[in-house]
């Protein structure tokens, strides 16, 4: 019994971190998808959201769900005119321009950010800190399950966003097909600046879904390489599959952790980003027809 | 030649370095079909992208119903009312078909007219309405020929630019999209640019025709006169069958940025 409920404790707490990584990977997917530019500066754009969350809720004492949201506006905004200002120039050059570029704007957020918040772990206080949940036996940490269920949530309104509202569908069309949305008068390059402002959204939100139960501090963004095996896992081009992938990592993590000597868990994603380019190459959800460029 | 919905003031257009067009000038009148012949890369393609501001010329003026419209992005030009069916149908793959023929009505804002027009498109490709929910890239060439020019359809053109919509289709379905296209022409009172390499079908289909070569207008005449022509004979319905159509597909997509 003892054994079962360690189990449920692993897949809990793997599925949360797996859900952080989930939602950096969702960002490279979307961008991805729209622009065929990686932004490597996903991860570190997760930090400055959760430094704004910080400054907002633990400086100016504001609540943490007005604070929350409005960290979250802030930093849509930041990758609106990120898009909008420096990477539209970009679009066309050669990948590695694009992938130097978008590693350098990272060091500028890290630089930056050390430079206003410092180089101290901060964090601050939220609803679910420190709070446990009893779900029929299992307690679980309310901080993992905020996280759990935070992410659920924002998956069932980007779906409706993305399949049912107007400005969705004409994201995903824009995506596929970057010359027909042209002709329709779809105004793509607003289109996809609001597509960075929507990864940047989501970044800061897993940064303020990750504070209850990690620091923020000026390297935190390196967990996004998880985040990046996560997206090749599931396909580089698919939403649930890069959240699937996420948690899948998440999970193999968690118990590689328990299970292997120290130092295996860091390894881990790799390990399964490895094997699934041995045995499925085109990851879980790999999309049936080639995009038609 | 003064009430031309569009005419077209000789407008040069380079890719880069490169000049695809070398001074073109064409008039199309109200609810009239205007075809333009030419081989392949000929800049058939070309004129069509630069009307709708796609590509900008570097000289030369475009005027839709007496204004420039030269140098103005395609969405605002689409908005005056001209779409553009472009060349190898370029339908939203991952999108349903009826998704696809919302995204041609993107700029638009009156909802009943968009519906009813949606219901026009039905009318005319009863196909289209029984695949509404499946995928586009999953439709045969002609459905999606067929969506293409619902699509523009749906942004409620008063000109609509068509690409070689015959490319890769059976000689059957050729004649049945072209009898569709001239209904739309007389019942909706639209008015067609039609580029096409299949001379024969184009000749027939409409009222006036051009013919391009390199970049420059080499002749200019009632399609009756030039179907009647020694040489357009020799050269445009003489060779119909040439294996080479369809060949040659828009690859980069961005090369025009
Ligand atoms: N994206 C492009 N970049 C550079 N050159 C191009 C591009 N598209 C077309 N061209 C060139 O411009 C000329 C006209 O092409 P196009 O308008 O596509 O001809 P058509 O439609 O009559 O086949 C051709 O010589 C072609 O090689
Ligand atoms: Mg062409």
């Amino acid at each position: 019994m003892e054994d079962a409920a360690r189990i449920l404790q692993l897949v809990v707490n793997g599925a949360a971190a797996g859900c952080i990584y989930g939602l950096i990977a969702l960002g490279f997917v979307l961008i991805y998808k729209a622009t065929e530019m990686v932004n490597f500066a996903q991860g570190d754009i997760m930090m400055l959201g959760g430094f704004v969350a910080f400054s907002l809720i633990a400086k100016f004492g504001m609540n943490y769900w007005v604070g929350a949201l409005l960290a979250i506006v802030i930093t849509a905004a930041f990758g609106y005119l990120l898009d909008a200002v420096v990477l539209r120039r970009v679009i066309g050059q050669p990948q590695f321009a694009v992938v130097m570029l978008t590693l350098g704007l990272g060091f500028i957020f890290r630089a930056g950010a050390g430079i206003t918040w410092g180089y101290d772990s901060v964090g601050f206080n939220t609803p679910f800190t420190n709070k446990t949940v009893n779900m029929g036996g299992l307690i679980v940490g309310a901080d993992n399950l905020s996280i759990i269920v935070g992410t659920l949530l924002l998956c069932v309104v980007l779906f409706i966003f993305f399949n049912k509202t107007r400005l969705g569908v004409a994201m995903q069309a824009a995506s596929q097909n970057q010359l027909a949305a042209y002709y329709m008068g779809i105004p793509v390059r607003r289109i996809f600046s609001l597509i960075w402002a929507i990864s940047a959204g989501v970044a800061c939100m897993a940064g303020i879904l990750l504070s209850p139960v990690s620091m923020i501090d000026v390297n935190m963004g390196s967990l996004a390489i998880k985040s990046f095996a996560a997206a090749v896992i599931g396909g580089f081009g698919s939403i649930p599959g890069s959240l699937i992938g996420g948690i899948l990592v998440g999970i193999v993590e968690q118990f590689a952790g328990y299970k292997l000597p120290a130092g295996f868990q860091e390894v881990t994603a790799n390990v399964v980003l490895l094997l699934m380019l041995i045995v499925r190459p085109q990851g879980l959800f790999a999309e049936r027809m080639g995009k038609r460029v | 030649m003064s009430e031309s919905l569009l005419r077209v003031d000789s407008i040069e257009t380079f890719y880069g370095p490169i000049q695809a067009i070398r001074g073109i000038s064409l008039d199309v009148a109200p609810g009239q079909i205007v075809t333009v012949l030419g081989a392949n890369g000929a800049g058939k393609t070309t004129v069509l992208r630069t009307i709708s501001g796609v590509l900008d010329p570097e000289r030369g003026r475009v005027m839709f119903e007496g204004k420039d419209i030269a140098r103005m992005p395609p969405d605002q030009v689409m908005q005056l009312g001209i779409c553009h069916v472009p060349e190898g149908r370029e339908t939203f793959p991952f999108l349903t078909v009826r998704e696809n023929l919302m995204m041609g009505a993107y700029t638009r804002r009156d909802s009943a007219g968009i519906a009813s027009d949606l219901e026009l498109c039905f009318n005319y490709f009863p196909r289209l309405q029984e695949r509404q929910h499946q995928r586009a890239g999953l439709l045969s060439g002609g459905e999606q020929q067929m969506l293409a020019i619902s699509r523009a359809l749906m942004g409620k053109p008063r000109l609509l630019l068509l690409d070689e919509p015959s490319l890769g289709l059976s000689p059957l379905l050729v004649q049945q999209i072209f009898s569709i296209i001239r209904r739309i022409n007389t019942e909706q009172k639209v008015a067609i640019l039609l580029v096409e390499q299949n001379a024969a079908i184009a000749l027939r289909t409409a009222d006036f025709g051009y013919v391009l070569e390199v970049g420059r207008i080499v002749a200019a005449d009632d399609c009756k006169t030039l179907m009647a022509r020694d040489d357009i004979r020799e050269f445009y319905l003489g060779q119909k069958e040439a294996g080479e159509r369809g060949v040659r597909r828009w690859k980069k997509k961005r090369m025009w940025n």
